[in-house]
């Protein structure tokens, strides 16, 4: 190899930003998944009920203990006729949900007993509780944490590349295959994510101070 | 802030009809049942024993002092009579009805749903020694939370009231304050304010002027009098502060050891206490 092909980087950029792109839209809507799905696991995980309790933590540790990778593969032999995109989607979103939830456990945790104990002196009903005393002060003290599942759920996309999902890293690698040019498309991959998730994590260094964590 | 009438108003059935002219009874007549009445209550958190067959009984209007050691159960009682905790044996009633119990076909005794439970609160409410305001809610929204979300009542009429009560604990200026902005004495008042929200029937005051700084107190209690004077809610107050028992209750009860030893009129439990246990817990705390 003859050194860096500065000519073959500027020739990969389009085709890997156009992959970013796909990396982006996965990761801000798994996130989204593993947010919604995790909060909901976490509040069942709650129920006064074996019959929820049992079946959620069997669920989570199930997912918690397979990895990701094996469970895309898995999910997209299943679903053949569901779009890779989504399927990832879906999957990161599920994977991240299990540990999304023990993130807001915590959080749940965390909110003094006196709080239930008023809600309780008040009559408040447990949808009322949840919705309007204790999810809102859980979350607040997670938002930090929650931030950086995010950015960790951002630089696993590429295995979406395994279920030919076109995210950044498939087209780089594509883009090495076509040229003979990995070290330029992936050099060039790995500093886009630096770029991106350098300034989300002082920005989610800032919100956590402001917090006062 | 006492000498404005206070926009609680005693319910004008609760006086009897007969009664002298403008001598508002301190303690409404005898209706038949007590409001409250302990049976027998057993309270037990493993093997520890914090309630033993404890009886006794609170007459509609009434404001009781519970007094005694700490570790003595005083705090367990009104836990119990919230139902934040569930009595181990015996039952609690209120005006008639079994609180923590149902009533089967088979007219047995049998611990209440949660469901019930929450429809049982309502005619109850405490104030805790902690204050536990909402702290991602304004003062207002603390008021009016119970108010809209329990009790059904539309917003405006809420704020209304909360308005009114906020008035009443002289803390109009901070309605639109968070709770982290305030004083002690000043959460506590607002916490207060969000007890009468609610009308409760029964108000359980739980230590609540222990964690306030020692000037902050007096302002605390004097509304807690005002109240006491100008409503027809029912008290029961946990304290260590004797002039509290004395200006406000008509009845002390002396707890040790989860039992009740002693009980009576305040000048007769503070200068004349026949049991031993109390003339020792007296001289240490006066």
């Amino acid at each position: 190899m003859n050194g860096f092909d500065w000519n073959a980087a500027g020739d990969a950029l389009p085709l890997l930003l156009e992959g970013f792109r796909v990396t982006l839209l996965a990761t801000v809507l798994g996130t989204l998944v593993a947010a919604v799905l995790g909060l909901a696991v976490a509040v069942a995980g709650r129920a006064p009920s074996r019959f929820v309790t049992v079946p959620v933590r069997a669920v989570t540790e199930f997912v918690r203990s397979t990895p990701l990778l094996v469970q895309l593969v898995g999910a997209a032999a299943l679903f053949t006729s569901v779009e890779p995109l989504t399927i990832g989607i879906v999957v990161l979103g599920i994977h991240y949900a299990a540990y999304t939830s023990e993130v807001y456990r915590a959080g749940i945790d965390s909110v003094p007993k006196g709080q239930w104990e008023a809600c309780r002196a008040l009559s408040l009903g447990p949808r009322r509780t949840w919705q309007a005393v204790i999810l809102p002060q859980a979350v607040r003290n997670v938002l930090p944490a929650l931030g950086n599942y995010a950015i960790s759920m951002f630089k696993e996309t590429p295995f979406l590349a395994v279920i030919t999902v076109q995210e950044m890293v498939f087209e780089a690698r594509k883009y090495g295959a076509d040229h003979f040019a990995y070290t330029e498309a992936f050099t060039l991959a790995g500093l886009v994510f630096l770029v991106a998730s350098y300034p989300t994590s002082l920005l989610m260094r800032k919100l956590e101070k402001r917090l006062g964590h | 802030m006492a000498t404005e009438p206070l926009p609680l108003q005693k319910t004008a059935d609760v006086a009897p009809a007969d009664a002298a002219p403008g001598a508002a009874p301190a303690v409404a007549p005898e209706t038949g049942h007590p409001l409250v009445r302990f049976d027998d209550v057993v309270k037990r958190y493993g093997d520890h024993v914090v309630l033993d067959g404890l009886n006794f009984s609170v007459r509609r209007g009434e404001h009781i002092t519970l007094i005694g050691p700490s570790g003595s159960g005083k705090t367990t009682i009104l836990r119990l009579l919230m139902t934040l905790e569930k009595v181990s044996d015996g039952v609690i009633w209120v005006d008639g009805s079994p609180l923590s119990h149902v009533r089967t076909p088979a007219g047995v005794l049998k611990p209440a749903p949660e469901k019930h439970l929450r429809e049982a609160r309502k005619k109850i409410g405490m104030v805790f020694q902690q204050f536990n305001l909402f702290p991602n809610m304004k003062v207002l929204q603390n008021i009016t939370e119970a108010p809209v979300n329990v009790l059904g009542k539309d917003r405006e009429e809420a704020e209304a009231r909360a308005r009114e009560l906020l008035d009443l604990v002289g803390l109009s200026a901070k309605i639109d304050a968070h709770p982290s902005q305030l004083s002690g004495g000043q959460q506590q008042r607002v916490a207060i304010a969000r007890a009468l929200a609610m009308e409760p029937e029964i108000l359980l005051l739980d230590e609540v002027t222990s964690a306030l700084d020692p000037e902050l107190v007096a302002g605390v209690l004097e509304l807690l009098g005002d109240i006491a004077r100008n409503t027809d809610i029912t008290m029961l107050c946990v304290t260590h502060e004797m002039n509290f028992a004395r200006d406000v209750s008509e009845t002390v009860l002396m707890f040790d050891s989860g039992q009740v030893i002693e009980s009576g009129p305040p000048e007769k439990i503070f200068t004349d206490p026949e049991h031993e246990r109390t003339r020792e817990f007296l001289d240490a705390v006066l």
